[in-house]
């Protein structure tokens, strides 16, 4: 009992020392001082009235979204003599490896010869990963009775049975402004015309003039200062954007939020639980001396091919720059960076890539063998979607709804689960190819998939 | 067992005549007995015209009415649709209901537009009203974007306010008669970019009206950002969208060739603006292309040998009204990359279902009604028999509050009905 309290002790602790240096509290701290105006207020019960005053003005519930916020970003407190790469990650040699992972391609498949159990597959790491049971438990939201957008909208289905009631019941947690709730509702999915202010609020992203500034700051920089990371951007988005039937028409907001991207210092923060580290730049002739050392790019994260496909799909929901910019943000700080950095963490890229291989050799064991034989390891077809987080691959709405569940969950374990369902789904065609080539054709156009019935019959139709 | 349809057809797409053999249907020349005929506009003028034409036979079916430059023709278009609403006035029509400043409520959907050089000095009054507009010049019997330039200056077209006085249309030469029409410089932008909405609709019958719209529209879009900034009206490629423009810029992409479908232009718009306005929008849509047909439906010749498939072409301005700019009576069949290939393939590949049932040798007698099942991707779009009949035996499910009256006949969405806020 002891422990548990103390725990949490630290937890407030570390969330009120976070939240201290934040603009919510500047604005709580303004708004408290202005209240002291109203008559409701009366000194001798100063404290109650203002918390009195919080709650019906709306000031308490942006409150509990921010702290809301930080416990599903921060990872859980760790002993407070632990040095802060341990909060990075806890792993010695996952540590080891991240550094030399920051001089490759991130599209890099951690391959060690030792075996472990009698793992098949291309990762040969011991990390924990959930086994069906356990992950149906987890998307216990996305079972067979509960109602689904993604499968119970659609036109075969009368919408009384349950999009009504799924719209009515957003719109509410809309009004209430309450992320918790907002993130609890989303599982089920989200209906089209609320999935841009719910992911907002998931995100808790907020539209103050402050904000909207500091992406005019941002777009001045660049207009200011060439970078050479932007040749790097140009790149990535004519390879690949630009030639996508969904997103080529949002070509220049793409290299408008990139470039700003870049030049984000405020990203350098997400480095704290980010097992790497942002690559140094030394001015000339000042080698090693870290008072002459700057983050190059600004914001610690150099592009890679495909980027922009992570930009690409929030162009559907948000037409205004500097919003698309900030849900941008917030979504590669808490997600998206862990697609492309070694770590052990559950969400990372190698407990996914894990978790996929186990998956389909655990119930799709003949698959498994078959496609191992023919030279067709099966995670050299699925990294490439992973890493995207199937953007690119799925059909835009689809691709939304996937993402729906990411937010939800709090985790990127369901693009695992997806990439396992989708060789179950073709596992018929997959069987009687001779090659990898003819595994990857199979496997190359999954713009006609329905991402939900695809993971609700993997999960909770398949006997296990 | 009957003959195999015999075809014939002007047009050398390879979407239209894999469809023909597929069916396993006989290529013909033109002078021998044929059943089908896909002809090129030229060709029908030469059937129907006074001196080279024939008759058809009971047997013989062609893609084109015998004068859908009624509706075809940008100038014919716009006066047709004039004097239906003048017509739909007189009668008292609440359809006609105008607002304060006399705008027609439901029946604004064509920019004010203007016949050169007939109606010059009438432009000229309009154009004074607000002279820092700016209007588009089209030449009356040109497609593909040919010959449009967009002006902001009456000295700009200064040779077509000669005095002419011609008594007809059909006295003018097709080559000088223009149409001038208030140029939309607020279009809706996606992504910067301007776009216009190219959409098939297929005509079996004008008189009872029975028309479909094919589900897989799409998007054409400007490759270069829109800005309406004067400097820029010269450069086409800001302000055209005919793929046979943008096609020589240089940024068009043959992948994806600035298309969307407008299954993407619906996500887009219920995601940043809401269900409801894009709902409203594209029952607009639905509802300006009945009602252009309304329009010509009288003056059309409804020959029972004749089906004819349409390109309308319609923009949505910023404030999410959409306006029609033309009909095209020979929509392009040419792909312009492999999703189109697909796409047109199919479009021909429904239009044949349903204008020659069965895929075979045709009798113009029928009653034009054809099964639910051989739709593919049309769905109704209006059918003014069963709109007139009783509703009650349609299998639509309607909303609580929908009116079944002459207005109704809703086009589906996908399967589903969508409540016509029509009112």
């Amino acid at each position: 009992m002891l422990q548990e309290e103390s725990d949490l002790a630290l937890i407030i602790a570390q969330i009120v020392q976070k939240l201290k240096g934040s603009t919510l509290y500047a604005q709580l701290e303004r708004q408290a001082w202005a209240s002291l105006q109203r008559p409701e207020i009366k000194l001798e019960s100063l404290k109650e009235d203002i918390k009195e005053f919080f709650k019906i003005s709306g000031w308490e519930k942006k409150l509990q979204n921010a702290v809301y916020s930080e416990l599903n970003v921060f990872p859980l407190p760790s002993h407070p003599a632990a040095p802060p790469e341990h909060l990075k990650e806890p792993l010695v040699y996952m540590r080891k490896a991240q550094v030399l992972i920051n001089l490759r391609n991130p599209n890099y498949e951690n391959g060690d010869s030792h075996s472990f159990r009698t793992h098949l597959g291309l990762i040969q790491v011991p990390l924990k990963v959930k086994d069906i049971p356990e992950l149906k438990e987890f998307f216990v939201e996305l079972g067979l009775t509960a109602g689904q957008l993604g499968i119970d909208d659609s036109t075969q289905v009368p919408p009384e049975l349950f999009e009504n009631e799924h719209v009515r019941i957003g719109q509410k947690v809309l009004s209430e402004q309450d992320s918790a709730a907002a993130q609890q509702y989303i599982r089920q999915g989200s209906p089209t015309a609320l999935r841009a202010e719910l992911w907002a609020l998931i995100l808790n992203t907020s539209s103050q003039p402050e904000d909207i500034l500091y992406y005019e700051q941002l777009k001045t920089n660049v207009i200011q200062h060439d970078l050479l990371v932007d040749s790097l951007i140009y790149k990535d988005v004519k390879l690949t954007a630009s030639n996508d039937d969904y997103y080529f028409v949002f070509e220049d907001y793409l290299y408008q939020v990139l470039l700003c991207f870049s030049r984000d210092t405020s990203v350098l923060g997400h480095f704290a639980y980010n097992s790497a580290s942002p690559p140094k730049s030394y001015i000339r002739g000042k080698l090693g001396l870290e008072e002459y050392a700057v983050f190059y790019p600004p914001n610690g994260v150099i592009p890679f091919h495909g980027f922009s496909m992570y930009v690409a799909p929030l162009c559907f929901l948000y037409h205004e720059p500097s919003k698309l910019y900030q849900i941008f943000r917030e979504m590669y700080v808490r997600f998206f960076f862990r697609l492309h950095s070694i770590s052990s963490h559950p969400s990372g890229i190698v407990s996914l890539c894990l978790l996929f291989e186990t998956l389909l050799q655990t119930y799709l064991p003949q698959l498994f063998y078959h496609l191992r034989e023919i030279g067709a390891q099966p995670l050299r077809i699925s990294f490439k979607w992973m890493v995207r987080a199937f953007s690119g691959y799925l059909a835009t709405d689809q691709l939304l709804l996937l993402w729906d569940r990411i937010l939800g969950y709090n985790s990127l374990e369901i693009l695992a689960v997806l990439a396992a369902a989708v060789f179950a789904f073709r596992a018929v065609n997959l069987m009687e190819v001779t090659s990898l080539a003819a595994a990857e054709a199979v496997l190359a156009d999954l713009s006609t998939l329905k991402v939900m019935p695809l993971l609700q019959i993997f999960l909770f139709a398949t006997v296990t | 067992m009957a003959g195999k349809v015999k075809w014939v057809t002007d047009i050398e797409k390879s979407v239209l005549i894999n469809n023909f053999e597929k069916r396993g249907w006989v290529q013909v020349t033109e002078n021998e007995d044929w059943n089908f005929y896909w002809m090129s506009v030229q060709t029908i003028r030469n059937v129907f015209s006074v001196e080279t034409g024939y008759r058809l036979a009971d047997d013989q079916i062609v893609n084109h009415f015998p004068n859908h430059y009624e509706l075809t023709r940008k100038d014919l278009m716009v006066k047709n649709i004039k004097r239906y609403r003048k017509e739909l006035e007189k009668e008292g029509s609440p359809l006609a209901e105008k607002d304060e400043s006399g705008k027609y409520l439901y029946l604004d959907f064509v920019p004010i537009t203007y016949m050169l050089p007939a109606d010059y000095n009438l432009f000229v009054e309009e154009f004074r009203k607000s002279p820092s507009s700016t209007w588009i010049m089209k030449p009356c019997g040109k497609a593909q974007g040919k010959g449009i330039f967009l002006i902001n200056k009456l000295s700009q077209i200064k040779k077509w306010s000669r005095d002419s006085k011609t008594s007809s249309f059909m006295t003018q030469s097709t080559k000088e008669a223009y149409v001038i029409s208030l140029y939309i410089n607020n279009p809706l932008l996606i992504g910067g970019r301007k776009f216009d909405l190219r959409l098939y609709v297929l005509v079996s019958t004008y008189r009872p009206l029975r028309c479909y719209m094919y589900k897989l529209g799409f998007c054409r879009f400007c490759t270069v950002k829109y800005t309406p900034s004067t400097s820029e009206l010269d450069n086409m490629f800001v302000h055209l969208t005919n793929v046979a423009i943008q096609k020589h810029g240089e940024d068009y992409n043959h992948i994806h060739g600035g298309k969307w479908t407008v299954n993407n232009l619906r996500l887009y718009l219920e995601s940043t603006r809401g269900k409801e306005v894009t709902s409203k929008l594209f029952d607009e849509i639905h509802w300006i292309i009945v009602q252009s047909l309304k329009a010509v439906a009288p003056v059309m010749n409804n020959d029972k040998h004749c089906f004819e498939c349409y390109g309308y072409d319609i923009i949505i301005d910023d404030k999410l009204k959409p306006w029609l700019i033309e009909v095209n009576a020979s929509p392009s069949l040419t792909s312009s990359t492999a999703n189109d290939r697909i796409l047109k393939y199919n479009l021909i590949n429904d239009t044949l279902n349903i204008a020659v049932p069965n895929g075979e040798i045709p009798d113009c007698k029928w009653n034009k009604s054809p099964p639910k099942e051989v739709l593919g991707n049309y769905e109704i779009l209006y059918d003014e028999e069963l709109a007139q009949g009783d509703g009650a035996d349609r299998e639509l499910r309607s909303r609580p509050g929908q009116s079944l009256g002459p207005r109704g006949g809703r086009s589906r969405d996908s399967g589903r009905t969508v409540l016509t806020t029509w009112k």
